[in-house]
């Protein structure tokens, strides 16, 4: 059962630049370590987060190992209407969650 | 697999044991041990990792469970409520058994005698989620552990195992953390172990873990045994650990390295 | 026991001793051809300048699961003068890709933290690419005390 945490201002003025922070839940599993009898323990992880804005594309990554369990991501983009952020993660073994948060521009 | 573990432990440590116990005005969480950086994930719920099982013990909480078909919510309603203060006088004294419970052990008996479902298992992530949501409720306020009269043999059991040597390198918790406690074991603070922050994420496990999982570790890290999860020798050391840090504030869920 | 197959773990040291003497196996390290390989494969033949983009990175971690990580890319951010994308590499680790990540001129501000899993002590690489196609680019240091690597099987 995954779970996200976003910080998204519900309030912001038009044209102003906010900041979105973002987590998520999963383990990240490297695809590098083995189990006591020497399998590998297969690559599990998140391999693109991306934010859209009413629809539109405002930010993505491609995730790699490295990426710290529990990916944080935080970025910034310009407000310039009232609407919705949606945010997704894909990744290996049909890893696929989206949520949503709302901001309104005064 | 590769692993080279390196221990070179010194006789040092072993040896100048004083066992004095840390006057209240000295007394610090681990926290205050931690880069600034991890102090920043602690501090924000956004950025602490943590926060992720609360959210999801927020979600079991609701749901229905076992024969009785029954949510943790339709006995305690809101959690905010109903829970608040309640890991902080945790582990408790249970009547019917006779001996402490901790919060795991309160919730697992919720589940078998009131949802009339299987416990659940100890780091499981249920438990976990649900112990953190619960504790969650005492965030900031003081640690009462310990009070009752009745649990008073199982402290000073707890204690006597703090003191105790054990293990190949012969050490007792006292050793590191009542008298080196302002020292450092291989770059890492040593700390107090004060109990303040659990269940709490861990950076080393990159995941939430229970108090129980931070003692065997301890113990396995002095080469010694680890106690069963659930054992009394685990629910007396926790004891032990919340009544030595009554009045710290509950921090759920923290972070340390 | 799940180990990494890249690190150690549990080192009880000498108290007296101060520093951390940690013994590191890591038979599938980032060689640096994967890696110049990997820098390769982003900026084509473009050289990379030096400038303009700033790591922070704590020099001194206390665990490389977990380190935080901001980069930063001195721009206007306006339509004809912004950052495209930021492209983050470790020398180390064993694959030399941390992350990619695209802006736009709407990003309004140059700028992305997350934390990232050092196995090792070593250099991390930011590298941007500006809407004129030019790369930039900052190299940090990193010591890790206790490196990324689980310690007991669960
Ligand atoms: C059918 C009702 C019922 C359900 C369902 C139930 N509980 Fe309880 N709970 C009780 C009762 C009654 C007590 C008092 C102790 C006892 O008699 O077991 C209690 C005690 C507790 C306590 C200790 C409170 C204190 O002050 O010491 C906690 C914590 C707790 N429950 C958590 C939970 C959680 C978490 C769930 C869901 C997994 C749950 N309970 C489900 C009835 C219920
Ligand atoms: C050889 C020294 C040593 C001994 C002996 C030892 N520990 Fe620890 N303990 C540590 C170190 C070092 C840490 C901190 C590690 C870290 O966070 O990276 C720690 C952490 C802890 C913590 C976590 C504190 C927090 O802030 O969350 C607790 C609790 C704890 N120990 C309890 C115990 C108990 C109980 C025993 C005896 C069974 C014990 N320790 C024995 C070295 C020791």
């Amino acid at each position: 059962m995954p779970s996200a945490l976003i910080n998204v201002p519900a309030k912001a003025k038009r044209g102003s630049v906010i900041e979105i922070k973002t987590l998520m839940s999963h383990i990240m599993e490297t695809g590098y370590r083995h189990t006591a009898s020497g399998s590998v323990v297969p690559r599990d992880i998140i391999t693109s987060f991306i934010c859209r804005f009413n629809g539109k594309e405002v930010f993505r990554a491609d995730l790699y190992p490295a990426i710290a369990a529990n990916p944080f991501i935080t970025f910034f983009t310009t407000v310039t209407e009232s609407g919705k952020f949606e945010f997704e993660w894909i990744g290996d073994k049909g890893f696929s969650e989206t949520t949503q948060a709302s901001i309104t521009v005064e | 697999m590769k692993i080279a573990v390196c221990i070179a432990l010194l006789t040092a440590m072993a040896g100048a044991a004083l066992a004095t116990e840390i006057p209240r005005s000295e007394r610090r969480s681990g926290y205050s041990f931690m880069s600034a950086d991890s102090k920043a994930m602690q501090d924000e719920d956004t950025a602490n990792p943590g926060m992720l099982s609360v959210l999801d013990g927020e979600t079991l909480w609701m749901r229905k469970a076992g024969a009785a078909n029954k949510a943790c919510a339709d006995c305690h309603n809101d959690a905010r409520v109903s829970m608040k203060g309640v890991a902080a006088h945790y582990p408790a004294f249970d009547k019917a058994l006779g001996k402490p419970v901790d919060l795991e052990g309160r919730i697992n008996l919720c589940r078998t005698n009131h949802q009339q479902a299987t416990p659940f298992a100890y780091e499981s992530r249920e438990l976990l989620a649900l112990t953190a949501y619960v504790a969650r409720q005492s965030r900031g306020m003081p640690i009462t552990a310990g009070g009752d009269p009745e649990l008073a043999p199982f402290v000073e059991q707890g204690h006597a195992l703090f003191m105790q040597r054990q293990g190949q390198l012969n050490l007792g918790c006292t050793s590191c953390h009542d008298d080196n406690w302002d020292k450092k074991l291989a770059g890492s603070a040593i700390t107090q172990a004060q109990p303040t922050g659990y269940p709490l994420y861990r950076l080393e496990w990159q995941a939430l873990g229970s108090l129980q999982r931070r003692l065997r570790a301890c113990i396995t890290g002095i080469r010694a045994q680890a106690y069963d999860y659930g054992s009394p020798e685990l629910v007396e050391l926790e004891l032990y650990l919340m009544t030595r840090a009554r009045g710290m504030p509950v921090e759920t869920p923290a972070v340390r390295p | 026991m799940a180990n990494s197959d890249h690190t150690t773990r549990r080192t009880f040291l000498s108290l007296t001793s101060g520093a951390a003497a940690l013994v590191i196996v890591r038979p599938v390290d980032a060689t640096p051809a994967m890696l110049s390989a990997a820098v390769r494969n982003v900026v084509g033949e473009a050289d990379v300048h030096t400038g303009k983009v700033k790591l922070d990175i704590p020099p001194l971690v206390e665990n490389g699961n977990t380190v935080p990580m901001t980069i930063s890319v001195t721009s206007p951010m306006t339509a004809d003068e912004y950052v495209k994308s930021i492209h983050v590499f470790n020398e180390k680790n064993p694959q030399p890709n941390i992350g990619n990540f695209y802006l736009g001129p709407r990003a309004g501000r140059a700028q992305v933290s997350t934390r990232i899993r050092l196995a090792d002590s070593q250099k991390v690489t930011a590298i941007a690419r500006l809407s004129d196609d030019t790369f930039w680019s900052a190299t940090a240091d990193v010591v890790v005390t206790l490196a990324a690597c689980t310690e007991e099987a669960i």
